[in-house]
């Protein structure tokens, strides 16, 4: 007879009557008499699959074209990062960090910095810390920008939206080369400050892109938040309590499209963040268009919080004199570093046994953690809405696997 | 109305579909590889090995200290010490690297390698068509091909190259006018003991001591 489907988290997680619970039952399968009808279907999505953002793989138990069972299946891309970094120096671990999640390496190695910094005892000049913040936001506008983009390529809207994602893109990523080196894999943060101070002329060409940022974001609205199609797909789909997404310790602005108000640049203060008013934009209902809107709303946020640092970074240092680059090696003991990164609380736990290399070496990777909750916001879903609701978890393979 | 905001996107695109018809700023794209966008001058993507000079051998600034090798993330670089010694920029007899390997297809270009070396000897080249037909020996790269002159990072890179050429300028100086200053002081011992009636022996407290 019809059973109610029990979900596989459902004892982990306790959660109100029907939250987050998609409230359908199983129509009768094999009848009694052997005759097919309405046979539960395994597929396997990925790990070649062009919505799952690399190689990922969702084991989907379907009914019809609704989602039963979701068993999200990763490791195609383990690279050992984490096993590697404790067997390579301090400094040596800093490109590795760039290529955890490969959208947004500064904010990476601002908190692997921060980390060794707090084991350290290291403290980076003001000059350093401004541009620490500015590049983390100018990663938050590529992030969000490129999310948002393959989000309606997920959809269905092959193109357009995405491109102009990359071209605004493309005006962020030549800052970070003539700043960086490199457009993607910076390896810029240092402990204890940045490898090298602004050229001439950065921060011009700077106030430029962040001029226009707000320009492009109107533009990027009027073709996408009024649009009934996306209205249509992402409204109510994948709906995440705030209480579900508190207790699977989601982080980042999938929680606060959840209504949750946890921003660690608010909570933590860390750098500077207690300079730069800003606010935190919430979503009501944790669905898919919420998750969305935060991102968008948190951009135009972080354009504000950038016109500000590039209008206040003072001259002066950009290393703390006692750091140093060959023999590098902090007292013993342990730390975490955590910033929010644009894809929720990035977290660097080091233990040091006084060596050039950390004894301990644990990544706390936020889209890792976030799509843990897949499953629970799958179930009972269309085939088709999977593909969205993945898209908006916002993951990087790079760094769910390491 | 149902369809107002798809109309309004669509409105969106058309005005970006005509503008890339009229305003130069809306085509961001160049064609690629007739049309190349100018390097920045930050820009970095392989090491390579500078002298001094013409000759690559005898301006060679690296002294294979191997501090490079054993920084080097992903270990891509592999050096071979000299058994002999060449006099280096300041005319101080330095070991040189006998076999000086990079493999390209492990460097990952993280300037690690750059930042740790003493003698400023390795620096990045902006040079990024390194694709090349041959799988093994293709992608490793000798000192030899590695070794570029001081003239062409000044052309990639003129402003690092300029500090670096002004530190090793004071560097040079230093150690000059402490060489001078070492010999002098000798020339002037010597002096003084050729000076000073011989002691006949040492004694021996002062041996002891």
């Amino acid at each position: 007879m019809d059973a109610p489907v029990t979900r596989s988290t459902a004892s982990l997680i306790p959660s109100p009557e029907g939250a987050g619970r998609p409230n359908y039952t199983l129509r009768q399968k094999t009848s009694d008499s052997g005759e097919i009808a309405g046979d539960l279907l395994e597929v396997s999505m990925g790990p070649q699959h062009p919505s799952t953002h690399g190689v990922f793989r969702m084991d989907v138990v379907l009914d019809g074209e609704r989602v039963v069972k979701l068993k999200p299946v990763f490791g195609y891309l383990h690279r050992n990062h984490e096993k590697i970094a404790e067997d390579t120096t301090y400094l040596g671990s800093m490109p590795y960090t760039d290529r955890l999640d490969y959208f947004c390496s500064l904010t990476n190695n601002w908190a692997y910095a921060l980390a060794v910094e707090k084991l350290a005892g290291l403290q980076a000049p003001e000059r350093a810390e401004y541009i620490r913040v500015i590049t983390a936001e100018l990663t938050r506008l590529v992030n969000h920008t490129c999310l948002v983009g393959f989000l309606l390529q997920d959809m269905g809207a092959s193109g357009t939206p995405l491109m102009y994602a990359f071209r605004e893109r493309e005006k962020v990523l030549d800052l970070f080369e003539s700043l960086t080196g490199a457009r993607m894999m910076c390896n810029y943060m240092r402990f204890g400050g940045c490898r090298c101070d602004l050229p001439p002329g950065w921060l011009e060409a700077a106030r430029q892109v962040v001029d226009s940022y707000p320009r492009f974001l109107d533009e990027f609205e009027r073709l996408l938040s009024e649009n009934e199609i996306l209205i249509a797909r992402t409204q109510g789909v994948g709906v995440l309590p705030g209480d579900l997404a508190v207790n699977a310790s989601i982080s980042g602005p999938m929680l606060r499209a959840s209504g949750v108000n946890y921003d660690i640049r608010k909570v933590d203060k860390y750098g500077i963040y207690d300079r730069f008013p800003f606010r935190v934009p919430l979503g009501e209902h944790g669905d898919t268009y919420d998750r969305y809107t935060v991102r968008v709303l948190e951009m135009r946020e972080s354009v504000g919080i950038l016109e500000q640092a590039l209008r206040d970074i003072p001259p002066g240092p950009i290393m703390d004199p006692k750091s140093k680059i060959r023999g590098f090696r902090p007292k013993p003991g342990e730390a975490y570093g955590r910033i929010e990164g644009p894809k929720g609380e990035l977290g660097f736990y080091l233990i040091s046994d006084g060596g050039p290399n950390p004894y301990r070496y644990r990544v706390r990777p936020p889209s890792f953690i976030n799509l843990t909750i897949l499953e629970d916001m799958c179930l009972g879903h269309m085939v088709a809405d999977v593909v969205v609701i993945l898209g908006s978890v916002d993951i990087v393979l790079g760094e769910v696997d390491r | 109305m149902l369809g107002e905001g798809i109309i309004k996107g669509l409105a969106e695109t058309a005005r970006n579909f005509i503008g890339s018809y009229v305003d130069e700023e809306r085509l961001t794209t160049v064609q690629y590889p007739e049309e190349r966008l100018p390097a920045k001058e930050a820009a970095r993507n392989f090491p390579f090995l500078v002298f001094d000079g013409t000759d690559a051998h005898a301006g060679l600034r690296c002294v294979a200290c191997q501090i490079c090798e054993k920084e080097c993330p992903p270990q891509c670089i592999y050096i071979e010490k000299s058994k002999d010694k060449k006099p280096d920029y300041v005319g101080k007899a330095q070991f040189y690297p006998a076999v000086f390997d990079i493999d390209t297809s492990v460097c990952m270009s993280c300037q690690i390698c750059v930042e740790v070396c003493p003698f400023d000897a390795i620096k990045m080249d902006t040079e990024f068509e390194l694709s090349n037909t041959d799988r093994f020996g293709g992608l490793l790269f000798d000192k030899h091909r590695l070794a570029r002159s001081n003239e062409y990072y000044h052309r990639i890179h003129p402003t690092e190259a300029a500090e670096v050429d002004s530190h090793l300028a004071t560097e040079k100086a230093k150690i000059e006018a402490k060489t001078k200053a070492d010999a002098e002081a000798k020339a002037r011992a010597a002096a003084a003991k050729a000076a000073a009636p011989p002691t006949p022996k040492p004694a021996p407290a002062a041996a002891s001591h």
